[in-house]
Parts: structure tokens; sequence; C-alpha cells
């Protein structure tokens, strides 16, 4: 094997050094192609978001600083004035608590029952694509549609739902009059509209998830609900994470829904219901027509999100490792493996595990390759050092 | 957005054909520039016989039809006019406001605007061209509303919405009660008809049937306020009111849900909402306040049910609800054509048609008095002359009241504050205290 490889040409052995030639160009561009290139692939995306993304995040923070009219545009600037008044109008506060409220109506069910419904659909189901893509129907509906059609359900007096009540006997809810009732007539939408999205992610994690541990599992006598927990569930844990954030942020921002749910969109005559990105806009293109406050609205918002998401990211990660009994692998641990790995290369390679880096004997005839990733030449005295099997951990 | 006014039919049906209608002008935008092969630039301000295309933006129903648009395309070869229709008005003013912050580009040559977002706008005339007076064409107050106070004309007049009453026949009849047109109108005060004789015609009512008596508190506080000469703020200076003070507000606001509460007049849905428009088919109410343009959301939501008539009657006097204004944005490429466009479109003449079309009553004298106008009949509203009894509301109407930049912000809060109570039984005086608060909260 050794011998087929091209890397070493054979006419350097014997002859005289030659001077190193000057880089050509074309390998300089190669090295360059290497180095630069992956760069290269990704940018369009980061100039993109610079665009779309960074230059309006910017963009918005310069107009929280002044005072911005919606027609009038530009005024004077402010300084931290906007963010003072936002914070002091007891409607921000309000929006904030309805987008919690609503938020944790949604999210928490969503996710739970996504991952149950994936459970179900992951099971041996006749007809699996028609059970998978119908989950997926009601994202492609149209969420002005889908409020119009709950709108309808929940409409208080002649609504669909509380006919319904009525005929089991029980009084008809205020959904529009009632704070709570609002908010989870909203989180339906949400949910109806989410969940299959979500659980078509949670299948197809849990399709990769190798069939020999749910074999070892029903071998060590483990039911569905113990596979579900000890197996699927650590199984998944990245997509879990990543569902978390993504409904967390989603959920931070619901507007439509919100807009749709009754004639004037903006939260009811209380504002029972209206939401921090709806109240974003009623400053921005209501009666305030404040740029300037709304920028400063969605700063915060912005700020809100960011600490949410990370505490929902801690979190997650806390209760997806901490049930399971997956290994927590640490950065040293890795090290540590890799090390070994090597040392085990270079051992199959060259009998003594002290031979110097650069000796370009390849390994003899018959013996493993070394691994691509692990170039034989550049292992640290300290590690190849290790004595197999000890176990750092 | 909250005070727009304007029929609403259902906001979803609304946002959805709005991304309908700009995509259509995406794509309208498109073709027109590759279908008009020899056009030099059509950019041009200059009032010459080159091709050029001037939009126009509405909202709901105009009553500008494409055959109505293509009369003037004849009289004026090199004008081609492409027509956009927002669904409602709430669309249309986001549509402008944004566009105008975004320093014009996009606007429509011609924007309508409805009187209820007029006085934001007012406040920068510049954004739009001073059109030259035509005198004699409105009634004085219409064109009032549209002028600056150093008297610059940034709108023509569309239409207005004078009110009437618009009741159930069918529903008076079962009750006992008087039914007929002039009967009703009599009954509920006639001439001298004021909301306290409104209120008490409704009490018979729901004495007799326990059903109510109008649709929604605040739909009939929007009747009351808009009799006020300068509801919320002085009109000399322009300053808000304090509302905390303010007591012929109060006093109109006490008197709406003593007879919506306490008397149960109200059937307490909430105006352009889903129960409210179901309330059409489920007999919830007899009577509503009902200006010109309202009886085509009325047959929309109460197709099928039989027995909708108006009366000549409206109480304390005459009341204006709505209305609409040509504008031309100064940031325009043509505003010449397009303030010639606009004088043709608010002419008496085309004005006539466009009530025939959509119902929308003239605010033109002259197409007040037309026969045309006069001699409309509402098959809908069984049959009523609503040309001629809107003409005799319209007479009735003295005036149009001050509204200045806080109007709207305002008047929201109070809405918000009957809604409460009318909606979700909150106590009058509690919310009366939210809405000083948060009326506080958004003065500018």
């Amino acid at each position: 094997m050794a011998i087929l490889s091209p890397s070493k040409p054979a006419h350097a052995r014997g002859e005289p050094e030659r001077p190193p030639r000057r880089v050509g160009l074309s390998q300089r561009l190669g090295r360059l192609d290497v180095k630069v290139s992956p760069y290269l692939y990704i940018s369009p995306f980061f100039l993109l978001f610079a665009v779309v993304g960074l230059f309006p995040l910017v963009y918005t923070a310069i107009v929280s600083l002044y005072d911005w009219n919606l027609l009038g545009g530009q005024g004077d600037f402010v300084g931290m004035d906007n963010y003072v008044a936002v914070l002091q109008q007891p409607l921000f506060w309000k929006s904030v608590g309805n987008t919690f409220s609503i938020f944790l109506f949604s999210s928490v069910p969503q996710v739970i029952m996504a991952i149950a419904i994936a459970a179900i659909l992951d099971q041996n189901l006749r007809a699996a694509t028609f059970w998978r893509m119908g989950v997926l129907v009601p994202f492609v509906v149209a969420p002005v549609a889908i409020s119009m059609i709950f709108g309808r359900l929940y409409a208080d007096q002649y609504g669909f739902i509380n006919e319904l009540l009525g005929l089991v006997g029980v009084d008809p809810v205020a959904w529009h009059g009632d704070r709570l009732a609002s908010h989870f007539a909203i989180s339906t939408m949400v949910n109806y509209r989410w969940t299959g999205y979500n659980t078509l992610i949670f299948l197809a994690a849990m399709q990769a998830v190798p069939r020999e541990l749910y074999e070892a599992a029903v071998i060590d006598g483990a039911g569905r609900i113990r596979q579900f927990f000890s197996v699927t569930v650590p199984q998944i844990r990245a997509t879990v994470i990543f569902v978390v954030i993504t409904s967390t942020v989603g959920g931070m921002q619901i507007f439509d829904e919100v807009r749709m749910y009754d004639s004037q969109g903006l939260g009811g005559p209380n504002r029972d219901w209206m939401t921090t990105v709806v109240y974003l806009y009623d400053v921005a293109w209501g009666n305030q027509k404040s740029f300037g406050r709304a920028a400063a609205v969605a700063w915060l918002l912005f700020i809100i999100i960011v600490i949410v998401g990370m505490a929902n990211f801690i979190m997650t990660q806390r209760i997806a490792t901490g049930g399971a009994r997956g290994p927590k692998v640490s950065r040293r641990h890795t090290k540590a493996l890799l090390a070994e790995a090597r040392a085990a290369s270079n051992r199959s390679g060259a009998p003594t595990p002290s031979a110097p880096p650069g000796a370009n004997a390849g390994p003899p005839p018959g013996s493993p390759p070394p691994p691509p990733s692990i170039p034989p030449t550049q292992p640290s005295n300290g590690s190849s050092n290790q004595t197999p099997g000890e176990d750092v951990r | 957005m909250l005070s727009s006014t304007r029929p609403r039919r259902s906001r979803r049906v609304a946002a959805a054909t709005a991304g309908i209608a700009s995509l259509a002008l995406l794509l309208g935008a498109c073709s027109g520039d590759t279908e008009e092969p020899g056009t030099t630039d059509g950019d041009d301000g200059e009032m010459t016989d080159e091709e050029i295309t001037l939009t126009v933006a509405t909202f709901n129903n105009f009553g500008y039809t494409d055959e109505l648009l293509a009369q003037y395309s004849e009289e004026h070869p090199n004008v081609t006019i492409e027509h956009v229709t927002a669904a409602e008005s709430g669309d249309a003013r986001t549509n402008l406001t944004t566009k105008l912050a975004a320093g014009g580009e996009g606007l429509a040559d011609i924007e309508a605007i409805e009187v209820d977002w007029l006085p934001e706008l007012m406040q920068y005339p510049d954004l739009f061209a001073d059109l030259p007076t035509i005198d004699g064409r409105w009634v004085d107050w219409k064109v009032q509303q549209a002028t600056t106070p150093d008297g610059k004309l940034i709108g023509y007049g569309t239409d207005i919405g004078p009110e009437a009453i618009c009741y159930r026949s069918d529903l008076l009849e079962a009750a006992g009660l008087p039914s007929e047109r002039e009967e009703v109108a009599e009954w509920i005060g006639g001439d001298d008809a004021t909301w306290d004789t409104y209120f008490a015609a409704g009490k018979e009512y729901v004495d007799e049937t326990g059903n109510a008596w109008f649709d929604s508190a605040q739909a009939t506080f929007q009747g009351m306020v808009n009799q006020l000469d300068a509801a919320y703020e002085d009109p000399a200076t322009g300053e808000p009111k304090d509302l905390a003070s303010n007591t012929e507000v109060k006093g109109l606001y006490d008197q709406v849900l003593a007879a919506a509460a306490e008397d149960e007049l109200s059937a307490g849905l909430e105006q352009w909402g889903d129960d409210w428009a179901a309330g059409f088919q489920n007999d919830a109410f007899a009577t509503m306040l009902c200006p010109a343009w309202m009886t085509g959301p009325i047959e929309q939501n109460a197709g099928n049910v039989e027995g909708w008539d108006i009366a000549d009657v409206f109480p304390g006097g005459g009341g204006n609800w709505g209305g609409s204004f040509l504008t031309v944005p100064a940031s325009g490429a043509n505003t010449e054509a397009a303030t010639e466009l606009a004088d043709w479109l608010t002419s008496p003449e085309v004005q006539t048609q466009a009530f025939e079309e959509a119902g929308t009553f003239p605010s033109q004298i002259e197409a007040q008095e037309s026969e045309a106008v006069q001699t409309f009949t509402n098959d809908f509203m069984s049959g009523a002359p609503a040309g001629e009894i809107f003409s005799t509301r319209a007479q009735a109407i003295d005036g149009a009241p001050f509204k200045g930049a806080n109007y709207f912000a305002i008047h929201a809060e109070v809405q918000n504050a009957i809604n409460r109570v009318d909606l979700n039984g909150e106590d009058p005086e509690t919310s009366w205290e939210t809405a000083v608060t948060d009326a506080a909260n958004v003065i500018q």
C-alpha cells in the first residue's frame, strides 16, 4: 500500500538535494484555495446576513436613540430617552407578560406533543408517508387562513367551541374577555401550525438513532416507555435543543395570530393579548407613530429573546443529559481519546513509541495505514508516551 | 388603525387580499413598462402629449370601475390609468404612511385617504401637492377638512357619510312596534330626535322582546362623539384637552353605557368582529347607526335576511361618519397630470356614477342634487329611497368637528373603555379611569 502512495517521489532518494524551488503561482493559489475557499463558499450567507440582518440591527439601534416620527422622519438625538419612555409604559410590561404567557402555553405543549407524535410515527405504521405528510398539512396553511378559521371557532357569542361547550352544559368561555382564555386560544393557533413541523424534525432525528440500541434495550428487558426515555430522548438531545431554541425565538415573536384574533388586531380593549411584537407595531404604525420608541422596543425584545434563549439552552442541555446515561464528553476526554488512538497507530507503525517525528519510514506492508485525520508526523511526545488502556476521565 | 371607522370587511380577508393586491401591483408595474413600446420615459413632469401612466390607489370600493377610468383615457389618449385597490382602509393607511416614511418611493400618483387619518397627514402638508381650489363643488365643511391652517388644500373630496338609522322592520313588526319607514322615524323622534329618544324607543323594544336594540355601544358612541365640535382637543391651539376633566365626552360616555349596560340595549358585539358579522344572521339587534356606506356591509353580512330598511332620522340632528379624499403625493413624477385626473375623478358627474356603482354618497353639491342620486333606491334595504334619505341627512350636517393630531390616539382609548364595559362587563368608572391613564401615555 505504501508503494502505491505517490506522495514521496522516488527520485528524491540518493540524489543531491536541489535548492528549494520558488513556490509556483499555481501552488500558492492552491494553498490559498485550501485556506480561503471554505470562507468564500460560506460568505454569500454572511454577506446577505450583513445586508438584511446586521445592518437593520445596527440601524435600529441608531434609530432608537433619536426622536423619529413615522412621517416626520429623523428628529433630535435623545439618547436613552426612548428606552426610558418604553420601560415606563405599563403597556410594554403587560405585553411582555402576555408574550411569556402565550409562549408558555404554546411552546411547552408543542414540543412535548411533537416528540410524542414523532415517537408514534417512528413505529412501523402502514402508509407511513401518508401519516408523516399529514402532520405537516397545517404548516402549509397560511397563518391568516388559520386565524380566520380559529376566529370563527373562538367567537364569544356565536363561536363553534362555545356552542359545543353549551351542548355538554358548560358555560361559554369569554375567549375575548378573559385574559388566560385568550392566551389559550391564540396558543392553539400557534400549536396547530407548528406542532407538525417540529414533529417532522424530531422524526428525522429519531430515524437516525441506530436500531441496535433498541435491540440491545429490548434484550435488556426495557419496555417501550423505558426505551423512549433511555434511548430515544438522549439520542435526539441536539435536536431537542434546536427545536426548543427555534420555538422560543418564534414564540417570543408571535404576531399574525394576535393581529387576526379580533377586528382591531391590537390585543383587545384591555390589551389582554397584545404581544410585544404587536405592541412594537402599534408604537410605530399606530397612534404614537414613533419609530424611535418602536426601535427601542425592538432592541429590548432582542435582549429578552437572547436571555430566554440562553436560559432555555442551558436548561435543555441539563435536562437532556441529566436523566440519560449518555456519556458526557468533555473536551479533555476527547483529546485524550484522540491521543490514545494516535499512540496506538504509532505503535503499530513503529515499535518504539518515541520514534522521532518526521521519521518517514512508511508503515511496513500489511500494517493498517494511519487514519488520515491524524498525520503520523504530528504527535507530541507527551501524548505518545501514554500507556495503553489508561483512562483519563 | 383603531380609529378606522370604515367597513372592515373582516380584516383577515383584507390582509390576504392586500398581499395579493401588492403582488398584482408589482406584476402590473413590471408589465406596464414592457407593454408600451415607444414610450419615451414617462417620468417627466411636463404636461405634454407624451405617454404617461398614472396610478390611482384606493381602498374598499370607491366605485371607480374600469369602464369609468376608460372614459378618461379616451379623452386623454396619452394617459394610461392603473387602479390599485386595497381591501380596507387600514391597509391603505399602512401602505401610504410606510411609503411616505421611505421618502415617497413607490407611492401611487393619486392616493385615496380617509377622513380618519387625514389629521395625521395634515401635519406634513409638504408631502402632498397643493391642489388648486375649485369653488362651489363640495359642501363647505368637506373642503375645510382638507385645508391646512395656512390655506393649502391637500385633497379633493370624494364621498361623505351622512348618517341615518338602519333597522329591521320585521323584528319591529313582530314586537308590535312601528315598522314603516315614516312611523319609525317619528317614533324615534322625528326632526327633534335626540339620543334620549332613540334610547327610549330602544327600551320599549327591549322590554317587549328581550333582544338588543343596537349592535355595539362603541359604534353608537362613534355617532355621538362625531356631533361634538371639538371632542378631545382645543381647536384654537390643537392641544389635547385633559381627558379626566372632559365633561362633554364623559357625559356621552355615561349616557351610552347607561343605555347599553343598565338598560341592556346593546348586543355587546365588537363592531367588524366575527360575532358582529354573525349577529346579522342571528337577529342579534334591531337597529344600528347607518352612514351611507354602511348599507354595503349590512348587505354583505345580512345576505338572505329580509327586512332591513332605512329610517330618515338621526338622533341629535345630523352626523357624518367617514368619507374620503384623493390626494396627490408631492413626490410623484406626474403631479400635474395627476391633479387633473383627481379633479376629474371628484367631479360631480363621475362621483354620481361612483355612487350608483358603490353607494358612496357624493360630497359634491351638484351630484347630491342630481336626478340619479335623488331617485336612487336600495333594493336590499326593502327598496328604501336611499338617495333621497341620505341627501336629507346630509343637509342636516352643520359642519365637520375639529380633529387634531391626537384625536384618534385619545379616541381609541375611550373606545377601548367602552368596549371593556360593553363586551366584558367591566365597571364603567374603573374602565374610564384606565382610559384616562392610557390616554396620557399615548399623547404625543
